[in-house]
């Protein structure tokens, strides 16, 4: 982007790109589990518009519009990025990429990543091409995430690495993942763990996928069995790997908090509930109007938290605030839905298509990257200084 | 909040923390007092009574986004001023009319000369539209006769903006509250606060007096509502901090079972859910101060948001309050108590949860 380009340039020319590149196919959302690509070496594109989209953006940086150019980015501001956002909502354009890359590891990388390590990593995420799993939980550690014991024994030029990780989301589809390993047991636990990457092909990680209660199985059980990793698959420095976790947690709950938002321009509950409004008593629309408040107030403040960050203020511990109440509103309004839908709604794959299933998923969402409970005790900590 | 914004948040507080602090409302309130003509001068010197007020008339014309910070800080400590009828309200509804008059009035309110009250409803609930006192044609002028009830800072305001029914609409009034045939009753409100009954008894008014067209209050009287109620929404929002505060300050200090009580998660974990309450309340404040000074035709729902958000969330934190202070919460010696009532009376007036819902829901397609 030229210094000397006005506002009003930019969203032309931003418009006038969209509607020559963006596929007729492509414009509709993307609402079903694989209209959006989320890339990897296994990924199999739903059509080949789906193919060519994901293309035309990484050529443009449009994946990550934020990042650096060098990055595989587009090197937006904030504000620019609002823009794009808004022109790819006014053409109803699918994204061209989702994953844990872009929400999770990448502003990992670009926090804590020697400049080598982002010219490795990310560009190859911006594109598409490598898939990212997060190996986080362990049996024993979930809320208590710094009781992880997948272990990692240093033998000079790498880690041998054993253990087990589990509710690792898309490890089966995932071509590497970012782990927290355990590398010196003799330190406080908070001190002895690093932040590895694990090539999901090497001899001795092994994957079983899980169902879950909505009926699909998004994530696994994963194991290492004497994994070798070489010491320059890192990030930051060895024993210091929760700072990263825990800086890549704002991140990822932040992500998460969109699921409850709405934007004034979003959908509006009501514009759901509308289809069978006249079937509907008054204290289902009573709740549904609370509700549609709460989201829409979560809304301005994720936009809000976004605005600071750009002005060097990151969300930070406020993140555990968003994804707190996102993902409640999120519940909320699932339950809402299904209210609304009535019977029709109690079918898989019925008349109001997969609601059931929608609605079963959003309550991991309280649960994943951190509980609802986990959340609270964070602001109360961090936030407002309670003694823990 | 922009940098300006956030330099006029601290200036307001290093000014109330020193002249309006909740000890000062205690006072006013023991005393009798819902009015401190001196303060108020005061804030008319910093530019507060004038904040809506063009430069031309000697207002500092900030802005709503301004006015919203003031209204937050004075609800912080309780501040009793006639901020919200007269330097937002009367002076938002005065700027919709452009003529010599009105610049006049605009210039009183900005000096701290003149204090008005809205005096706009009638039954136990805000609803302008529902109107029934009439304002009866009479040669070249009107006859107005009917009852208003909660004129906030109606008994000691020096002028009403009154709503009645003429011949094909409502038309708005801007007349002197001791004009003949007004009587004007103080209420014994819970908030220790100014609120009047007021009866119109045949009184007369001029063409002069109508501020904007006959049979078209509302072109004049909406955005002053909405000016008002989003003020209001800040005004709540700052109440809420300050209660919170309070709270948060005592779960640190009081000890039970030989521990500080904001050891204990059940504790903890409602006050963090009340804490991301009033984030969220934030944002839609500091939304509707934005949309009403760039777009203020379509600011409706972010204004009816910002209201509703901030009414459930200050009715949420002086519950908290009161409840995580245990007996001491329940004393009139202690402060809480006037958060309770303040927020109380706060959710009744311009609209309350139930009323703002409502405008969401129909610009939301419900
Ligand atoms: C759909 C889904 C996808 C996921 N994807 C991933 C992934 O990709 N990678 C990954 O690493 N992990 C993933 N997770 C795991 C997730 O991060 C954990 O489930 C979560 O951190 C909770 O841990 P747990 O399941 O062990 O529950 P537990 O920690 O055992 O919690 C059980 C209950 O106790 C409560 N609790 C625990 N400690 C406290 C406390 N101190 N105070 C109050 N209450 C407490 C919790 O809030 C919860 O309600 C996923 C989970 C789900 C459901
Ligand atoms: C109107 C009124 C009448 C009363 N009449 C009488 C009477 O006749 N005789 C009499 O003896 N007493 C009386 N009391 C006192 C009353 O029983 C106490 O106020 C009450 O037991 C709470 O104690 P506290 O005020 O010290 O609050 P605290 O114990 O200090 O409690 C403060 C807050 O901390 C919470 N809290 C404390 N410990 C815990 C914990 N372990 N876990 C979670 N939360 C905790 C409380 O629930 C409360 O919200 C009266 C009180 C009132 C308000």
């Amino acid at each position: 982007m030229s210094d000397g380009q006005t506002d009003a340039d930019f969203r032309a020319g931003l418009r006038d790109w969209l509607e020559a590149n963006c596929p007729e196919q492509m414009r509709d959302s993307g609402t079903s589990e694989s209209a959006i690509c989320w890339g990897g070496k296994n990924w199999e594109f739903s059509s080949p518009e789906q193919k060519l989209w994901l293309e035309r953006c990484a050529a443009k940086g449009y994946t990550v519009p934020t990042w650096p150019v060098e990055y595989g980015g587009a090197g937006m501001t904030r504000d620019q990025e609002k823009v794009f956002h808004e022109e790819m909502n006014r053409i109803n354009a699918r994204s061209p990429l989702q994953s844990f890359g872009i929400w999770m590891l990448g502003p990992a990388l670009l926090h804590f990543g020697s400049h080598e390590q982002k010219l490795e990593y990310l560009p190859p995420i911006a594109r598409g091409e490598v898939r990212w799993c997060q190996g986080y939980s362990e049996p024993g550690a979930g809320s208590d995430l710094a009781n992880v014991q997948t272990y990692g024994e240093d033998k000079g030029d790498h880690w041998l690495v054993n253990g087990q990780k589990i509710w690792t989301s898309y490890a089966d589809k995932a071509d590497q993942i970012f782990a927290l390993v355990r590398t010196d047991r003799d330190a406080k636990k908070h001190l002895g763990i690093s932040f590895l990457l694990i090539d999901m092909e090497d001899a001795g990680v092994e994957t079983r996928p899980i169902k879950m209660i909505s009926g699909i199985s998004p994530f696994c059980e994963t194991f290492f069995t004497d994994v070798k990793v070489p010491k320059d698959r890192i990030v930051g420095t060895p024993n210091r790997g929760w700072d990263v976790a825990k800086y890549l947690l704002t991140h990822e709950r932040e992500m998460i908090s969109g699921s409850g938002a709405l934007e004034s321009g979003g959908r509006a509950l009501g514009a759901v509930l509308t289809d069978t409004l006249e079937q509907l008593d008054a204290t289902l629309k009573a709740d549904a109007m609370r509700c549609e408040i709460d989201a829409l107030a979560m809304g301005l403040t994720l936009e809000r938290y976004k605005d600071q960050a750009e002005a060097g203020q990151g969300a930070g511990d406020a993140s555990a605030m968003l994804k707190y109440m996102g993902t409640e509103l999120n519940k909320q309004r699932h339950e809402l839905m299904m209210s609304a839908g009535g019977s029709a709604a109690l079918e898989w794959d019925g008349d109001v298509g997969n609601r059931a299933g929608d609605w079963l998923r959003t309550k991991a969402n309280s649960i994943e990257g951190g509980t609802s409970e986990v959340m609270l005790s964070i602001v109360s900590r961090r936030v407002l200084g309670l003694p823990a | 909040m922009t940098e300006e914004e956030t330099m006029l948040a601290d200036m307001a507080r290093g000014f109330l923390d020193g002249a309006a602090p909740v000890s000062a409302f205690r006072k006013m309130r023991d005393e009798g007092l819902t009015h401190d003509a001196a303060l108020w001068k005061e804030m008319a010197e910093m530019g507060w009574a004038g904040v809506l007020v063009p430069e031309e008339a000697g207002g500092s014309d900030m802005g709503y986004a301004a006015a919203n910070v003031i209204a937050r800080e004075m609800g912080k400590t309780l501040a009793v001023s006639p901020f919200l009828s007269t330097a937002v309200m009367a002076a938002t509804a005065l700027r919709q009319v452009s003529d010599a008059r009105a610049n006049a009035a605009l210039a009183k309110i900005a000096s701290g000369d003149v204090t008005y009250a809205l005096a706009v409803d009638e039954g136990i609930k805000h609803d302008p539209d529902a109107t029934a006192m009439e304002a009866r044609a009479d040669g070249n002028g009107f006859r107005l006769t009917g009852k208003k009830t909660f004129v906030v800072d109606g008994a000691m305001a020096d002028r009403l903006l009154v709503l009645a029914k003429t011949a094909d609409g409502l038309t708005l009034f801007d007349i002197p509250a001791d004009r003949a045939g007004i009587t004007r009753t103080q209420s014994n409100m819970i908030d220790a606060r100014d609120a009047a009954k007021i009866d119109f008894a045949d009184v007369e008014a001029t063409g002069e007096d109508v501020l904007g067209q006959v049979d078209n209050a509302m072109t004049v009287l909406r955005p002053a509502l909405r000016a008002g109620q989003a003020a209001l929404a800040a005004e709540m929002a700052g109440l809420s901090a300050g209660a919170f505060d309070m709270t948060v300050g005592y779960l640190k200090e009081r000890k039970q079972f030989g521990t500080e009580i904001g050891r204990f998660q059940a504790l903890q974990h409602r006050a963090a859910h009340l804490w991301c309450e009033t984030e969220l309340t934030a944002s839609a404040i500091l939304n509707a101060g934005r949309m009403m000074d760039s777009d203020p035709e379509n600011a409706e729902l972010a204004v009816s948001l910002a209201k509703a958000k901030a009414t459930a969330t200050a009715t949420l934190a002086v519950q908290e309050g009161v409840q995580m202070h245990g007996g001491i919460g329940m004393t009139d010696a202690y402060d809480m108590g006037f958060y309770m009532k303040r927020a109380r009376v706060g959710a009744e007036w311009l609209g309350d949860y139930s009323y703002h819902a409502e405008k969401v829901a129909a610009s939301r397609g419900f």
